[in-house]
């Protein structure tokens, strides 16, 4: 009985502490997050800089069934992203999640973006693509949005759009 | 949640876990999607940070109904508050909600903001401010989360100690598929605390005999069979009791309780070779197990109630090392607690990964420390400290990161630096010289401009003679004032012949105007798409000259502050994990001290009983007595 009831008052003390740090734990949170706001806005003005800004996503269509497994992404034909992806991330994909693959700068004008996918089919069968795009890089940030399908889904397998 | 229902009849709360957040159809905003892609991945701090980076480019924008983010921006602003909830920041989340609910939405959007806020001050123990917040709910309710609202209020009431109110509520929501075993159970305990007594047993009894394979619903079903258990065992009805008990699963979490108390409920009935049975299994169990080793006195004990001393005796001895053994196993696990151990076991990142990870830090045979604490760590109260442990962890990597990365954010800046400011100047004079000489063509473009723009009107085909003409235009003009001081024979047949050039010249002008205004206008549209051109050239250069600039001037503020701020962030951010981790480790030698305390004092126990019970079986031996 003795030992239940100091077991129990030391509980409580215990459980007073835990709820003040929480509320400094929370604070702390959006600190930091503030931060991160002002910092990622510095990272993109210092190295992204609007006229030269190029970002690329990636997206899957709709309900589609392909087990994406990489995605491989160059530029002008040069290697600018290769991603293998997890569970966890394709689930997130599956989901109607959108990954930002590649930042980087390039020059206004014409230029040239390639997209390879490997991944398995609902059969289990391999499958992979690829397949290139001509885009205008002009003053402002340009985003690119690539939309992947796997055949059986009736879709182009690689969809270009841009903002 | 309020302290009096904690114990054996807290109500259950797992049915009120967030629902999945979707996106349908195909996402518009890329960046709005790029914040689910995190916050699907569990990586909440990410999906906030761009999450909130969009809302706030979205704020800045002029016509934000041109904004890809306009189509989602009701789902962003909720968005915003769910990761900040899962992010386990309740106080910036309800703010979030609050908002949406004082602005200006549609009905269902104000009730699902209601809802959501409701559960926010459930969760932060603040029944009445949820009840004030459902009561912000008005009209039809949307189909998805009707029923969750309707459970969130009967557990509200049941906090605020008005479980009639609950019973109402509850009885609706028994035929609700999403909370199959949870709308029983607590129904059970809303009747239990309203004093319907039978009517609540009853009610137990039937959620004790849910039909289900879910996991969840299978975990109430057990735990209503261990209060209903519990209650028939104190009102002293043992068979029934036993029936409650026996409907537990032998390999849930509720198991080992269960086996002990049914072995209680045999010997509380008298029949203790029956309680032999659960209590035989349990003590082969986990022996670090509180039920396992209450087992392991209770068995000898009915052993002893049987009069078979011998064995009683035997199984007291056994119970005595193993007791010593577990003594030993929370000594060197408080020893390796207060050596850090625990803190690091709780932060390896392999297995993290995992869902039930708590619970697979047992399997990892180099964390002896864990092996008492599995209870403990699976309490809310605990996971929290434990997540904020993570999260403090996580933020302290971050700032860490962050503060390394000025240096080389500086160094961008001082070669940037290096190579512009000494190529400017000479720019700068060219273009000043080039700037100048294309102002004057600019200007000359204008004046041409006009000048058709006006003959357009009062037509001048003089303005539109050749240079061949203009010259011999002018040597006319001459030779005709040289001709008005002449006399003589040739005179009137100069001056004829002047006369027939300037009419030559006239008539050339005058039947070929049409065709050179159209030409002139002609050449000036080509005129003015190189000027255009020119323009363009010359904008991409202020601004590629403004750039150039911007790539390095007008940093040093920004960066001073910002590694000012991260400086003071870590600083805190380490002061509140080092807190946090010491109040862990505290809560965690609490528990192993209560759990030595109580193992010392079985053993206790355990040293007198086995005395006694061989002093009855060397009394029943000497007597001859059998069992």
């Amino acid at each position: 009985m003795c030992i239940c009831a100091m077991h129990v008052r030391a509980e409580d003390h215990n459980r007073e502490q835990m709820k003040g740090l929480d509320e400094q734990v929370q604070e702390v949170k959006s600190d930091v997050l503030s931060i991160a706001a002002d910092l990622n806005q510095l990272e993109e003005k210092l190295l992204y800089p609007s006229d030269t800004h190029l970002a690329v996503f990636i997206s899957l269509a709709q309900g589609d069934t392909l087990r994406l497994d990489s995605v491989q992404v160059q530029i002008d034909g040069q290697p600018a992203a290769r991603y293998i992806y997890s569970f966890k991330e394709l689930d997130a994909l599956q989901r109607g999640g959108i990954q930002r693959i590649y930042t980087g700068n390039i020059a206004s004008g014409q230029h040239q973006l390639e997209v390879s996918l490997t991944g398995k089919l609902a059969s289990g069968k391999d499958y992979s693509h690829t397949e290139s795009f001509q885009f205008t890089k002009e003053i402002k940030p340009k985003l690119l949005g690539v939309k992947l399908a796997g055949p059986d889904s009736g879709k182009p397998a690689i969809e270009l759009g841009e903002w | 949640m309020a302290r009096g229902l904690q114990g054996t009849f807290a109500v259950a709360l797992t049915a009120l876990a967030l629902a999945r957040t979707t996106v349908a159809g195909d996402l518009r905003d890329l960046y709005f999607g790029e914040a689910l892609y995190y916050a699907y991945q569990g990586q909440y701090f990410d999906a906030l940070q761009r999450l909130d980076a969009e809302l706030a480019q979205h704020g800045r924008v002029d016509e934000p109904e041109l904004d890809s983010l306009q189509y989602y921006i009701k789902q962003a602003d909720f968005s915003v508050g769910d990761f900040e909830l899962r992010y386990r920041m309740h106080l910036r989340a309800g703010r979030a909600i609050k908002a949406v609910l004082d602005a200006d939405v549609d009905l269902p959007v104000k009730n699902e903001a209601a809802y959501r806020l409701a559960r926010i001050e459930f969760q932060k123990d603040q029944p009445g401010d949820a009840l004030q917040a459902l009561g912000r709910i008005q009209g039809t309710v949307p189909d998805n989360i009707k029923d969750d609202v309707e459970f969130l209020r009967a557990n509200v009431y049941l906090a605020l100690g008005q479980p009639t109110d609950a019973v109402d509520v509850l009885k609706r929501l028994q035929t609700a598929q999403g909370l199959k075993g949870f709308a029983a159970y607590n129904l059970g305990i809303a009747l239990l605390q309203s004093g319907h007594s039978p009517e609540g047993v009853r009610q137990l009894d039937k959620a004790g005999q849910i039909d289900s394979r879910e996991t969840a619903t299978t975990a109430i079903r057990d735990k209503s069979n261990m209060v209903l258990g519990s209650l028939m065992l104190q009102s002293k009805d043992y068979t029934h009791a036993q029936l409650a008990f026996d409907r537990v699963r032998l390999e849930g979490p509720y198991s080992n309780r269960a086996l002990l108390s049914s072995g209680w409920a045999d010997v509380s009935g008298q029949a203790y070779e029956k309680a032999l049975v659960p209590w035989g299994l349990l003590i082969g169990r986990d022996p670090t197990d509180a039920a396992v080793q209450e087992a392991k006195l209770a068995l000898p004990f009915a052993y002893s109630k049987l009069r078979v001393y011998g064995r009683a005796a035997l199984l007291y001895g056994q119970a005595l090392d193993s007791f010593s053994k577990e003594l030993e196993k929370v000594d060197a696990s408080m020893r390796s607690i207060r050596a850090g151990n625990f803190l690091k076991a709780l932060v390896r990142e392999e297995i993290q990964h995992d869902n039930v990870w708590v619970v697979r830090l047992r399997t990892l045979p180099d964390t002896p420390e864990t092996f008492y604490l599995t209870e403990l760590m699976a309490s809310n109260d605990f996971q929290t400290a434990l997540q904020n442990y993570l999260d403090l962890e996580d933020l302290h990597r971050r700032l860490m990161a962050w503060q390394g990365g000025f240096a080389a954010f500086e160094d961008v800046i001082r070669l940037r630096r290096a190579n512009y400011e000494p190529l400017l100047p000479q720019v700068d004079a060219h273009f000043r010289e080039l700037d100048s000489q294309m102002r004057l063509r600019l200007e000359q473009r204008d004046h041409l401009q006009k000048r058709l723009q006006d003959i357009l009107t009062a037509p001048r085909p003089a303005l539109l003679a050749t240079a061949d003409e203009r010259v011999a235009l002018e040597q006319v003009r001459k030779i005709e004032a040289a001709l008005q001081h002449s006399s003589g024979a040739e005179h009137d047949t100069l001056q004829a012949r002047v006369q027939r050039l300037q009419g030559v010249l006239t008539w050339r002008l005058y039947t070929e105007y049409p065709e050179r205004l159209t030409q002139a206008h002609k050449d000036l549209h080509q005129l003015n798409d190189d000027v255009r051109k020119l323009q363009e050239q010359y904008t991409a250069y202020v601004r590629a000259r403004q750039a150039a600039v911007h790539s390095y001037a007008g940093y040093d503020h920004s960066i001073s502050r910002l590694r000012t701020r991260v400086g003071e962030a870590l600083e805190r951010v380490d002061m509140l994990l080092a807190r946090q981790g010491q109040l862990i480790e505290a809560v965690a030698i609490d528990e192993l001290n209560t759990r030595r305390q109580r193992l010392e004092a079985y053993q206790v126990q355990a040293r007198y009983a086995v005395a006694d019970s061989y002093d009855r079986a060397l009394k029943e031996h000497a007597t001859g007595d059998k069992p």
